[in-house]
């Protein structure tokens, strides 16, 4: 394995590269389009509800590499041309951010809903008593299932491999089948997976610990 | 001048008739207190005046704004009606002044400092001065509550709606919560409180209102004669049996 980091370091610390920045893309996005759907899908009003539910139930129930593989060869043959890697990281923010939608639903429903009434009879109006009130108890409750979310989505990302994204399981392949060194390789490309994932984990367990201590004593 | 007028009121939850034929006035200043065995709809009545719940048909006049109108703006009407809930509903997320001061900052647009300044003398009126930095759940049932109290005091509120506001309490907490009410109708707040205590609705209630099935069945000035002669038949059950209960 040592061999492989010495002979193909640049290669497979390239695929580091865009694996992190793709994830880095797709967890921002899927982040901010999860809590807008999530938003739509319990707002008083009807229609966002509904455009909120199909959304959700449509991309979390495509397999992701349906997804990606759509934006990377249907989209160009009728709209713009893109990459690669492009079409992987919005496949991949578009699947993950239905299943971030529902993560944050069931935080912001899990909050009492006299939370919300006491809020609206102290005169807030709806954003308002969901920007003070609501969302901040939400957080606390969704960070340990989104810790888990963004944990996939790095996993998830070696989608990226399928369509030529240049990504980490996208240089392991090719080393691998070049050297036929697989077993080294692919050892070497799930270190470096988990060089991300593992601090990711750790953080998540921290910021549940700090929290769910903070809640005892508050 | 009433600050709290229905007429003909009609309220369904879905196809339940909750609130059937309700015809009801409350003064400025005045102090009503509503009771009545559980499910006749005190609490739909009381949630009607901010809003909370839409009534379905009838005429719903508060502080002059008309809540069968769809254009009524529900956030404008809400900034002088506040409400007391049975279960608190503190700020989980915000001190206790934070509680108080987020109303008059956020929707009065007051500045931090005046609404500090006057969250702390509301403190001080529900003897709880001492605990501004506290986090609700580390408070008792009945400091919440008066917490709470202070909350919608902070609104300026031209009327103040409580939901049994003791019901959740220990019997040693109620007192002072229903001490801190009467200090507050005394002022001249007019005020609508559904409640169990019957101490509280002979002494502070300048009139009562028994519910049962969705209807006001009695509505009376000489609230010490109701309670020696209730004049409807399901009035005297409800009565005795809450009598014999406490
Ligand atoms: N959101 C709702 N949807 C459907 N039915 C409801 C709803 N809220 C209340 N009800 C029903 O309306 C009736 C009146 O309820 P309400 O809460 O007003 O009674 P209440 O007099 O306050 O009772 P309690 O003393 O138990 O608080 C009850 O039968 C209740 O089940
Ligand atoms: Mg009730």
């Amino acid at each position: 394995m040592f061999e492989i980091f010495q002979n193909y370091g640049s290669q497979l610390w390239s695929g580091f590269g865009y694996t992190l920045l793709s994830s880095l893309y797709a967890l921002i996005g899927s982040l901010v389009i999860g809590t807008l759907f999530a938003l739509f899908e319990i707002s008083p009003m009807k229609p966002l509800r509904v455009i909120g539910k199909i959304y959700v139930e449509i991309f979390r129930n495509i397999p992701l590499l349906v997804i990606a593989m759509i934006f990377y060869i249907v989209v160009p043959q009728y709209f713009a041309k893109i990459d690669g890697f492009t079409a992987g990281t919005i496949g991949l923010t578009i699947y993950t951010s239905a299943f971030i939608a529902e993560t944050v639903r069931a935080g912001i429903e899990s909050v009492d809903v006299g939370q919300m009434e006491a809020a609206r009879s102290n005169g807030m109006t709806y954003i308002q008593a969901m920007r003070f009130i609501i969302l901040p108890q939400a957080i606390k409750i969704v960070v340990p299932p989104l810790g888990n979310q963004f944990i996939n989505l790095v996993k998830n990302s070696s989608v990226l491999a399928f369509l030529a994204g240049f990504d980490l399981m996208y240089q392991g392949n090719i080393i691998a089948s070049t050297t036929f060194k697989t077993t080294d390789t692919y050892f070497a490309v799930g270190l470096l997976y988990l060089i991300i994932t593992l601090p990711m984990s750790y953080l998540m367990r921290y910021l549940e610990k700090k929290w769910s201590t903070e809640g005892d004593e508050a | 001048m009433s600050m709290i007028e229905f007429h003909n009121v009609e309220k369904y939850y879905g196809q339940f008739h909750a609130l059937k034929d309700i015809n009801f006035t409350v003064d400025n200043g005045e102090v009503v207190t509503i009771i009545g065995p559980s499910g006749s709809g005190k609490s739909t009545l009381l949630r009607c005046i901010n809003g909370l719940e839409l009534i379905s048909s009838g005429q719903l006049v508060v502080n002059n704004y008309d809540l069968a109108d769809k254009k009524t703006d529900m956030n404008k009407m809400r900034k002088n009606v506040g409400m007391v809930f049975q279960h608190f509903n503190l700020y989980a997320n915000k001190t206790v002044l934070q509680n108080i001061t987020l109303g008059p900052t956020a929707v009065l647009k007051q500045s931090k400092a005046q609404s500090e300044d006057e969250a702390k003398k509301l403190l001080d009126l529900v003897g709880l001065d001492n605990k501004a930095n506290s986090f609700p759940d580390q408070l008792s049932g009945g400091q919440q509550q008066r917490v709470a109290i202070a909350r919608s005091l902070a609104m300026k509120p031209k009327a103040l709606l409580f939901d049994e506001p003791t019901s959740a309490l220990d019997p040693e907490m109620i007192g002072d919560v229903l001490q801190v009410m009467k200090t507050i109708a005394e002022q001249g707040m007019t005020m609508v409180v559904v409640t169990h205590e019957m101490g509280f609705a002979q002494e502070v209630g300048d009139r009562i209102v028994f519910m049962d099935d969705g209807r006001i069945l009695e509505d009376r000035k000489d609230v010490s004669e109701f309670f020696k002669q209730p004049e409807d038949k399901r009035a005297q059950e409800f009565l005795s049996k809450v009598i014999k209960h406490i």
